[in-house]
């Protein structure tokens, strides 16, 4: 393939908020790096702690879960209980030789599209600097060939 | 009932004269709610001036983009006929059974056989200016109005075709039509219509500025209007988007807005009023332009008062001019000066510190005014309606929708200059009123939805069809949609792919159907823009064409696609794709889903007993329904009751005791005082609320919810305010005028402070009302006392719209007026008697004034407090300054994102009273049409539990926010009440063994998605081994 396989960034938004957010910043004409694929969701409640780890296993460098303001999910709390697996989830990372800052939980509301454009880019910022997802070895091996010993993660 | 009274059996059938954004909103909810609607527009599509604008403020929405869905609703409705062009000619009869005769002109097209396809304006010969885009380049005499027209059908225009004009020459059009649609023997056809009511919504015309000699509009082809600046924005308009100057097509560096030409203005026109929009619509202009300019665009608004006092202006107006760059003038420009041997232009104006200065720019926009137009005049007149001093339509405060004459309503700037908002809320307002008097008539003559056959196609593999919408340039001009579309004809399962200009428009709906039928079809994905807008109306199409709603995926391209990588094409196509490509390996895995139906309890409940919540009660109570009035005090009436007078001077006490009284003695409406809304259960149709008496609790029933709870004004630390006696806030001094308190009566000298509290950080927004208020009370003191010396001390002043001639008059009575800067306040210091000393700096004079007062008012802001609760209870948003938020600030103003439950008055945000009523009837009007179903749909997406896998752990019973989830003790397995069950599939990531599957959100959607994301990733990798 001609395209660079990296970054890969997983943006997984409730329709009620982070979705309707992320129209805004289009609206709004902000720009954030394309290398963002959306997948929208009805609530971030819906999204199982194995959706995630699929994504890893696929190959996404960094993957984010973006809801609503605490308080303002339309299905009262599923945000909270999103938060609560993704940062379960971020510890158990460790455990499987991935860094937990591949991925983040947000609450971006719909008039915060500044906001979202800056969730995207810190995405694909902290994906620059951690590398490719390490089963991607062929990417991480180049990559890593590129980095000075001394910054080395793994 | 009111219906009733009328005696007659009223005709179930509304005419709505106009079909801007006003009377479109009016005639969907006439006919969503039960009546026929016949839509008369003068010219051959329906849209007005919306349709010609570039981009919406506060929120920078595309206009067309937002417009499109309803336009394209109001043209595939039922229950609504577009009768265009067509003129009302002559009305006979009374309210609740009119005769009115309309024209409707000829086409020369037969409507049934054009395919718009726009041969006939090629092959044309003849150019005329095109109004539409403001001259700014021709269109042929065989034209369609705009792209997205609805309908979208040419016409020829008589004025100008050869035909006509050579005596039967011609006929290029009639030749090349490929379906034989050119008919230039058709005629101008009389038709007499039966209805019960009329809405007017005509709309206005933005003032002509060639009276302005002295900026030499006629002339000077850089000198713009704000309308022809749309245009040159607008990606639809003349230079498809880019930003140029009309002179020599360069782009502009520098450009100029000057405000208030043809309002606030008897000098070169007899437009006394502010039009309302144009301080708003200035910024939205150079902060658009500065975003098209590629080097820096220099961008500066020249202005007498800064008039943003709606919802999120202010904020709006900061952020242009701190963050934005945007420059604020405060002056008005005398003349404009060519610069010889340039296109450019040169004004002179004084600053504010009285330095004449001088300045070139490459253009200047004119910000014209609003003025309804001489033929609509003549309608109003042939209709019997009386006009204002300003001639716009002639309402009271009270019924701000009711023309003079009975029967007739009016919304949108027909009735005074007003924005978008405002308009929809009066249209919503006018069908309620409509709708009350023609209740008897609801369903008489209105056709019931068909239901549309569904194909079965469970025993068909999928066979997806793939549209791409090139949104004009929107999308194309980033995205190559070619690309997009040919790499979605390789995916699996997709049989067909097409390219649309505009995917969402009326004609590209009826060739989605037929492609559907064509090719056998029983997916479809559409890639244009976001499915928070669109998505209903891509639904209904499929769902005509036989195919169930649901199987039907929609990809952002746009919003989260071409406007987020606008520099980077090729990366953009590429996410292009990618996305398709989940959206069509998702739409793949879809089944169809059922929805079933839910009876509607045709009971309202409306909290806050002011004049918006009573208002609202009786809109739902005349038109037959039950009302539960929800009042925290022991009293009706709120703040209302405090008000002297509106700003017409009308008094405001006797209309609120009669509004009390007929809230008393309705029988549909219970009114429960010393009342709470304790907790709120259910949804749309079906909501069992808790009311707290006094500590008894009640359960009332209702299938809609309208909130009206009000608001305090703020109790200012500054200023002396409860310190000294002497000092009052807005509603103490009306007070006090109306008790005759000797403070007042005996007064030789008055004061006003604008702004206590408003436009300032911590509150970023102006409260609307208060100049006006302090103007009022002004004119009252000059009044009581004419050798009383009045100052107002104001920031800018607010008097928008019609309100402007009172601060004329004010002006003429004596009262001075003084400015001050937010950074150098008037300063409040108590004398040694106990008497007041206000110390202003008066920027004219440059020199600090000493003024004594013997009564100061505060004009103090209006606030809200503790909204957290209801907004909680009833799932709905609120804005940083605590006021409720609304779905969608310019179409939606009084629905919320939950269906079911609206707002109203000054819980929404700050406003006189006439426009708290305007929006408590549009609230009504809002929640009639859902409690004029006969059931509500549930069901769709929602999760269902497969008992062969589950366990009975119930994991999920506990995880479900709504209790939709049971525990069948029998079984041994968890069960989903799908009627509670709101689709949010928590319980499918909770539970261990995947047995729950959200209907549409499915775990092998979301996996497949996942995986497709990544394909081409995951095709390299087997590539290389």
């Amino acid at each position: 393939m001609k395209e660079p396989e990296f970054p890969r960034i997983l943006g997984i938004c409730c329709r009620w908020c982070s979705y309707a957010g992320a129209d805004l910043a289009g609206a709004m004409r902000l720009q954030y790096p394309p290398e963002i694929r959306i997948m929208m969701v009805p609530c971030t409640g819906r999204v199982d702690i194995l959706h995630i780890l699929k994504a890893f296993e696929l190959g996404f460098d960094t993957i984010f879960l973006s809801g609503c303001h605490e308080g303002d999910c339309h299905y009262l709390a599923g945000n909270i209980k999103a938060k609560k697996r993704v940062n379960k989830l971020k510890k158990d990372l460790v455990a499987l030789g991935l860094e937990p800052e591949r991925l983040e939980m947000f609450h971006v509301s719909s008039g915060e599209g500044p906001k979202f454009a800056g969730v995207c880019t810190e995405m694909h910022e902290r994906a620059l600097k951690l590398g490719p997802n390490p089963v991607k070895r062929e990417a991480r091996a180049a990559w890593l060939a590129t980095q000075p010993r001394a910054d080395i993660a793994v | 009932m009111k219906s009733q009274q009328q005696g007659t059996n009223p005709v179930g059938a509304v005419m709505v004269v106009g079909a801007g954004i006003a009377g479109v909103q009016a005639a969907l909810d006439l006919a969503d709610a039960g009546f026929y609607v016949y839509v008369v527009e003068a010219k051959p599509a329906i849209g007005g001036v919306m349709a010609q604008l570039d981009k919406t403020f506060p929120t920078n929405d595309c206009s067309m983009c937002i417009l499109s869905p309803k336009l394209v609703e109001c043209g595939r409705h039922l229950n609504i006929e577009i009768l265009a062009p067509a003129r009302v000619q002559g009305i006979i009869g009374e309210p609740g059974n009119f005769t009115v005769t309309v024209n409707q002109a000829a086409r020369y097209i037969d409507m049934a056989k054009c395919i718009a396809c726009g041969l006939c304006a090629e092959k044309c010969p003849k150019k005329v200016p095109d109004a539409f885009n403001q001259g700014l380049i021709s269109r042929k005499a065989a034209y369609v109005l705009y792209p997205q027209a609805v309908p979208l059908k040419y016409a020829i225009d008589p004025v100008n075709c050869l035909y006509f004009k050579k005596g039967g020459k011609c006929k290029a059009c009639e030749k090349f039509c490929p379906t034989g649609a050119v008919d230039f023997s058709q005629t101008d056809q009389p038709r007499d219509i039966q209805v019960g009511a009329v809405v007017l919504a005509p709309g206005f015309k933005p003032y002509d500025p060639t009276k302005y000699a002295a900026y030499h509009y006629a002339s000077l082809p850089n000198v713009v209007t704000s309308m022809e600046f749309e245009r040159i924005l607008s990606a639809s308009g003349p230079y498809q988007g880019h930003l140029v100057r009309p002179s020599d097509h360069k782009e502009p560096q520098k450009i100029a807005w000057l405000q208030c030409v043809g309002s606030r203005d008897l000098n070169h026109c007899d437009n006394s009023h502010c039009s309302a929009v144009c301080c708003m619509y200035a910024i939205k202009e150079a902060v658009i332009a500065k975003e098209h300019s590629k080097d820096g665009l220099e961008a500066a608004i020249f202005f007498m008062d800064m008039r943003t006092m709606g919802k999120d202006f202010e904020k709006y107006y900061w952020r242009a001019r701190d963050e934005q760059g945007v420059r604020f003038i405060r002056t008005r420009i005398h003349s404009v000066d060519p610069v010889p041997g340039t296109d450019d232009l040169s004004i002179r104006y004084l600053d504010e510190d009285g330095t004449l200065r001088a300045e070139t720019f490459d253009m200047l926009v004119l910000s014209v005014g609003l003025e309804v137009a001489p033929e609509v005049l003549e309608t109003g007149r042939i209709l019997g309606i009386d006009f204002n001093a300003n001639k716009f339509a002639e309402t009271s405060s009270f019924a701000p929708v009711a023309a003079t004459r009975p029967g007739i309503f009016v919304c949108g700037a027909f009735q005074g200059p007003k924005d978008i908002p405002q308009s929809v809320m009066e249209a919503s307002a006018s069908a309620s009123a409509a709708g009350d008097l023609l209740a008897a008539a609801r369903f008489s003559l209105a056709k019931k939805k068909p239901e549309f056959a569904e194909r079965d196609i469970s025993q068909e593999t999928p066979r997806i069809g793939v549209f791409v919408c090139h949104c004009g340039i929107n999308i194309a001009g980033v995205i190559d949609v070619e690309a997009v579309r040919d790499y979605a004809g390789t995916l699996p399962f997709v049989e067909y792919v097409e390219n649309n200009l505009f995917t969402c428009s009326q004609d590209t709906q009826e060739i989605i159907k037929e492609r559907i039928k064509e090719h056998n079809l029983n997916r479809i994905v559409v890639a244009s823009c976001t499915p928070k807008t669109h998505e209903p109306l891509f639904q209904e199409t499929i769902k005509e064409a036989g195919l169930n709603k649901y199987l039907f995926e929609l990809v952002n391209i746009r919003d989260q696609g071409s406007w987020v990588h606008m520099h980077e094409p090729e990366r953009a196509t590429r996410r292009a794709k990618d996305q398709v490509r989940m959206g069509v390996a998702k739409v793949g895995l879809q089944q169809p889903l059922r929805e079933f139906t839910l009876p509607i309890t045709k009971a309202g409940l409306v909290i806050g007993g002011g004049a918006a919540g009573m208002e609202a009660a009786l809109g739902l109570a005349d038109q037959g329904f039950k009302v539960h009035l929800v009042e925290k005090k022991d009293f009706l009436g709120g703040h209302a009751l405090k008000l002297n007078h509106t700003w017409r001077g009308e008094q405001v006490k006797p209309y609120v005791d009669g509004l009390v009284q007929r809230v008393t003695k309705h029988p549909q409406i219970e009114v429960h005082l010393n009342s709470e809304v304790t907790d709120v259960q259910g949804f749309v149709g079906n909501f069992h609320s808790t009311l707290s008496t006094r500590g008894r609790e009640v359960e009332v029933e209702h299938g809609a919810a309208i909130i009206a709870t009000g608001a305090h004004s703020y109790k200012p630390n500054e200023y002396l305010y409860k310190e000294n006696p002497r000092v009052l806030l807005a509603l103490e001094m009306d007070q006090a005028i109306r008790e005759k308190n000797p403070l007042v009566t005996t007064a030789k000298c008055a004061a006003f402070i604008q702004c206590v509290g408003s436009r300032e950080p911590e509150r970023p927004y102006c409260s609307r009302v208060c100049c006006t208020h302090s103007v009022e009370s002004a004119i009252r003191l000059k009044e009581l006392n004419p050798d009383m010396d009045v100052y107002v001390l104001y920031r800018d002043l607010r008097t928008y719209g019609p309100r402007e001639n009172l601060y004329k008059e004010a002006r003429e009575k004596g009262v001075i007026f003084i400015r001050f800067h937010a950074d150098d306040r008037p300063q409040v210091a108590q004398t040694a008697d106990g008497g007041l000393q206000v110390t202003v700096k008066d920027l004219i004079l440059g020199l600090p004034i000493t003024i004594r007062p013997d009564v100061l008012t505060l004009a103090s802001a209006i606030i809200v407090k503790e909204q957290e609760k209801l907004a909680k209870m009833f799932k709905v948003p609120l804005n940083n300054e605590g006021f409720f938020l609304e779905a969608h600030m310019k179409l939606r103003p009084v629905d919320f994102a939950t269906e079911g439950v609206f707002v109203a008055g000054l819980a929404h945000y700050p406003k006189p009273l006439d426009e708290a009523i305007a929006q408590a009837k549009a609230a009504a009007a809002r929640a009639a049409v859902v409690l004029s179903q006969e059931s509500i749909k549930a069901g769709g997406v929602v999760a269902s539990i497969d008992p062969a896998l589950c366990s009975g752990c119930q994991a999920c019973v506990g995880v479900c926010p709504f209790g939709a989830i049971d525990y069948k003790e029998t079984e041994k397995v968890c069960e989903v009440n799908q009627a509670l069950c709101k689709g949010c599939g928590t319980c499918a990531a909770n539970c261990p063994s995947e047995c729950i599957t959200l209907l549409g959100f499915s775990h092998k959607q979301i996996y497949t998605q996942i995986d497709q994301a990544l394909a081409e990733l995951k095709m390299a990798a087997e590539a290389a081994g």
